[in-house]
Parts: structure tokens; C-alpha cells; sequence
């Protein structure tokens, strides 16, 4: 039911972890289904040089949190700001419909992290 | 790469010689049942005798046994057919909250048409309480189905003291046998059950069939009419190929029954304890003793169900979870939460269900591979650093 990509990223996810000094976290929960995500950053002149993650979820899940750091790393926040949960889902060649609700997990806590990131610059 | 197939709870892989008997009723004998001629005959005595054998692993009469198309409609047939069969005497109904879909969907449907249902809890290890079911018992009180044996946690249930109970009272009594059917004893009188349902594809026998035990004298409506096939409790032209390997079935697993429930202990408590005593954070569901012979059922603190599932299949290792991920409706299994599971280990619940071509080997095998999955998956748990982090007091949150 997954595609090739799905499982790929499954079995061999990139970027996962922790960051001893990450400039943002955030971390989601799923009210679907009850899975969690955490995603560090590291911003540097406004640019993401590193991410991690750590998921308690289902393929998908795990999936799409490995594909969010790929697509993240090297962009400006500005560009990071525009990655939508349908543009990982899509760069997975897709989700099987019962899955989608799990790519908002890793787009969301991207995110988060950056309002993270952003509400610590201002302080 | 090996492979261990432990989901048999799921199905199972259909007997060699069951394939050669279907083969026959195919190829030679694949004449219509009720037909007065020679090929008519031969499918006619396969069908009859298909019915002694299926009947003889439950100590039944063979015209005690009506073919159907599997459980699900023996259970709705039993249910729905007894209710309104015994409508006039009162409208209550009693099971339990640990049910398969079959039976609770069936009695859903009777609560929109007027009658009352008693969904009876479990204990946390999956047993309903007798003196709790012969409190609930009302004088509208007209039918009870209760499972033999719970096709998730393994777990068997007190079903002879409740049949004993239902005789003395007059109450209809149904028992889900799905997953104890020609894999623990079962008697029909000796348990005092009026209906009983059996699958043929939890047996080794082919999908689509099954049969619904009928206790001589009790009388429920049919939901088809036709011909007269199966005593018009079920018309139309039987289905031969589903029901002769039920039939070989069931002859096969009757003389293996007290054999293959001693070495499916010994495995399953092979396996239960190799996971004990390398994997921490865990937690056996079901109960210990009282329990399917080849049923183990585990959560993995911190991880998720589904990604252990596709980690084992990559393993060559096939199982199944309660996971809600794995649901298709986003909820956990019902059955774990009737045993007091939190959402979050019900996630990491794991289903191995063992059966006839299972070895030591393949139980050293997923003792192998399990605990580096469970590490991996664990390394990849925001829950399971958070626990590490508790454990070394450099904690801030807290894991629920
Ligand atoms: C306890 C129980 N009842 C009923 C069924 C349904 O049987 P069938 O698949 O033959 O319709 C199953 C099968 O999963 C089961 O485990
Ligand atoms: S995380 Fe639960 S379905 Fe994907």
C-alpha cells in the first residue's frame, strides 16, 4: 500500500535524532490517531542548516517526518514557511488516503519549530 | 530470507489435502447436491459427509450443522435469527464488550430495532466476571452470545459456567467459536450452547465458508428463502468447493487437536518468555494460562504498531497489531481498551498467532530480529528519549 519512497524513507530515515543546540523545537501530537513528532532546527543567517526527529508514529508517519527534513534542509525560513503537508505527501509519490492526516504531523512540527526558532529571536 | 508466517488468527494457509479434496468436488464430483443422478450423488455424499465431519469435532449431531458463508454470517444469523425468535418473551440481550465486529455489529443493529443490549466488561485479562453476567441476567432476558475464545488477546472465556446458567434459566445461548474451533476442546453439550459458530479459514480450510451449530429443537427464521438446501435455513445450491475443504478440514485439525495444542503452548511460551527476558518496557495482554495456545499478544512501550509490522515483514516475519494506525478507522482496538490498555499501548501492541507449520526455528528467528527492531524504532521515539532522559533526572516533561 506504500510506495517505493515510503518505504525507503521508512527503512533507512534520514536525519533523525536530536540537536544538542537547536536554535527551534517543536513537537506535534496527532489528535487522529495519538502519534507524536519532535523537530529540531539550526538557523543560521536565516538559513536552516540542520534538522533532526524523532516520531512515535506509523510508516507514514516516519515517512514523511525524514522527507521533511530533506526537503528543509539548506532553504531560507522564508522557504521553509512555505512547505506544505501536500508537497510531502507528494514527494513520497503519494499516501495512501487513510495515511494523509499523518503528513500534517511532519509539516506541522517543522513549523512549530521555526515559531520556536522566531519567538526566541524576538525575545 | 526465512519466512514465518504468525498471523493464523488473521487465516490461515489452506491444508495441501484440503486443496486435493476441492480439487475432486471440482473436477469429478461437481455435480448439484439435490440432483437425482450419478454425478449429483457423488456431490451429494461429499456435502453429507463434509457435514459428519465438521459436526464431530464438537460432539454435535450432523444435521445440528447449517453451512453459510463463514463467521460473520453464522454470528448474524444466530444473533439476529435468535432475538427475533424469541421476541415474544422480552427484548433484552446479554454479550460482552471484547467481541469481534460480526457479533457487536449485529447487536447494534437489533438495539435500532428495539431491543436492549448488556455489553458485559472484561478484567485486564479479558475475562468477563460470571457472578457480574448472572447479575445482569433480566426476566426479558432472552438471548446471550459470548466468544469462546477472543481472536486478539487469546484469551478463553468461563463459557461453561455461563452455558450452565443459560440452560438452567431458559436463555437462548450463542457462542462465538471462531478461534477455538478445532484448536482447544469443544463440546457442545459439555458446554451447554444452543448455537455455535466455526470458520472454515481459521482451520485450514478455504475462505467463505463456515457453519452455525443449531441445537435440535431450536428454531430461528431464516434471512434467505428458496430451495431447500441446509433445511431452508440457508436455500440455494450449496457452495461445494468451501464446504468439502471445511469438511477435510476439520477432520484434520480433530486429529491433530491434542498434539498441536502441546507444542503451540510450548512455542508460544517460548516466544512469550524470549520477549520477556530481552525486550524491557513491556507488557503481555491476555491472560497467561487461560489462554489459545498459540496467541501471544505484546505492547512495545513507545513505539508505534504498524511500524513494527512493516519492520518484521521486511524480516520475512508476517503479524498483526491493534494498533490504531493500523485500523483503517484510527481508533485502537476496542479489545485492548476493554483490558484498560491507554491509547498509547494499545499503539504498541504486536498480535503473533502460531499454527501448524511453525518451528523452534522460527521462534529463535523473531527472537532474533524483534529486539533490533524494537531498539531501532525505540531510537526513534521522541516518548523513549523522554523516558531516558527521566531515568538520568535531567527530565522536564514527564511521560504520561
Ligand atoms: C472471533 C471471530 N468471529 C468472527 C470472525 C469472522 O469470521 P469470517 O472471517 O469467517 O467471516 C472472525 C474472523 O476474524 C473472528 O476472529
Ligand atoms: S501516525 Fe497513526 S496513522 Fe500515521
Amino acid at each position: 500500500m506504500y510506495s517505493e519512497k515510503v518505504m525507503d524513507h521508512f527503512t533507512n530515515p534520514r536525519n533523525v535524532g536530536e540537536l544538542e543546540k537547536p536554535s527551534g523545537v517543536g513537537e506535534v501530537g496527532n489528535t487522529t490517531c495519538g502519534d507524536i513528532m519532535r523537530m529540531y532546527i539550526v538557523v543560521k543567517d536565516d538559513v536552516i542548516t540542520d534538522v533532526k526527529f524523532k516520531t512515535f508514529g506509523c510508516g507514514a508517519a516516519i515517512a514523511t517526518s525524514s522527507m521533511v527534513t530533506e526537503l528543509v534542509k539548506g532553504k531560507t525560513v522564508e522557504e521553509a514557511l512555505k512547505i506544505t503537508n501536500k508537497a510531502v505527501a507528494e514527494a513520497l509519490d503519494g499516501l495512501p488516503p487513510a495515511k494523509m492526516h499523518c503528513s500534517n504531523l511532519a509539516a506541522d512540527a517543522l513549523h512549530k519549530a521555526i515559531e520556536d526558532y522566531q519567538a526566541k529571536q524576538a525575545s | 530470507m526465512r519466512k514465518v508466517y504468525l498471523d493464523h488468527s488473521a487465516t490461515t494457509p489452506v491444508h495441501s489435502e484440503v486443496v486435493k479434496t476441492i480439487n475432486y468436488y471440482l473436477t469429478e464430483a461437481w455435480g448439484n447436491p439435490s440432483s437425482i443422478h450419478s454425478v449429483g450423488r457423488r456431490a451429494k455424499k461429499g456435502l453429507e459427509e463434509a457435514r459428519e465431519k465438521v459436526a464431530a469435532v464438537i460432539g454435535a449431531k450432523p444435521e445440528e450443522i447449517t453451512f453459510t458463508s463463514g463467521g460473520t454470517e453464522s454470528d448474524n444469523m444466530a444473533i439476529i435469527g435468535g432475538a427475533y425468535a424469541r421476541q415474544k418473551k422480552g427484548n433484552h440481550l446479554i454479550t460482552t464488550q471484547v467481541e469481534h465486529h460480526a457479533v457487536l455489529d449485529s447487536f447494534k443493529n437489533l438495539e435500532k430495532n428495539g431491543f436492549e443490549v448488556t455489553y458485559l466488561p472484561v478484567d485486564e485479562e479479558g475475562l468477563i466476571s460470571v457472578d457480574e453476567f448472572r447479575e445482569s441476567i433480566k426476566d426479558s432476558t432472552i438471548l446471550v452470545s459470548m466468544m469462546h475464545v477472543n481472536n486478539e488477546i487469546g484469551t478463553i472465556q468461563p463459557i461453561e459456567e455461563v452455558g450452565a446458567i443459560t440452560k438452567e434459566k431458559g436463555i437462548l445461548f450463542h457462542v462465538d467459536a471462531v478461534q477455538s474451533y478445532g484448536k482447544i476442546p469443544v463440546d457442545v453439550n459439555k458446554l451447554n450452547v444452543d448455537m455455535l459458530t466455526a470458520s472454515s479459514h481459521k482451520i485450514y480450510g478455504p475462505k467463505g465458508s463456515g457453519c452455525l451449530y443449531i441445537r435440535k429443537g431450536v428454531r430461528i427464521p431464516s434471512f434467505t428463502h428458496g430451495g431447500a438446501q441446509e433445511k431452508k435455513r440457508r436455500p440455494g445450491t450449496e457452495n461445494m468447493p468451501g464446504i468439502v475443504g471445511f469438511g477435510k478440514a476439520a477432520e484434520i485439525v480433530g486429529q491433530e487437536l491434542e498434539s498441536e495444542m502441546k507444542r503451540l503452548t510450548a512455542l508460544r511460551d517460548k516466544l512469550t518468555k524470549g520477549i520477556e527476558e530481552n525486550i524491557s518496557d513491556i507488557r503481555i495482554n491476555g491472560h497467561r494460562t487461560k489462554r489459545l495456545p498459540g496467541n501471544v499478544n505484546i505492547s512495545f512501550r513507545y513505539i508505534e504498531g504498524e511500524s513494527l509490522l512493516l519492520s518484521l515483514d521486511m524480516k520475512g516475519v508476517a503479524a498483526s497489531s491493534g494498533s490504531a494506525c493500523t485500523s483503517g478507522s484510527l481508533d485502537p482496538s476496542h479489545v485492548l481498551l476493554a483490558i484498560g490498555l491507554s491509547h498509547e499501548i494499545a499503539h504498541g501492541s504486536l498480535r503473533m498467532t502460531l499454527g501448524r507449520d511453525n518451528t523452534e526455528e522460527d521462534i529463535d528467528y523473531v527472537l532474533k530480529v524483534l529486539p533490533e527492531i524494537v531498539t531501532r524504532l525505540r531510537s526513534m521515539s521522541p516518548l523513549y528519549q523522554r523516558k531516558e532522559a527521566c531515568q538520568q533526572k535531567e527530565c522536564y516533561e514527564h511521560v504520561q
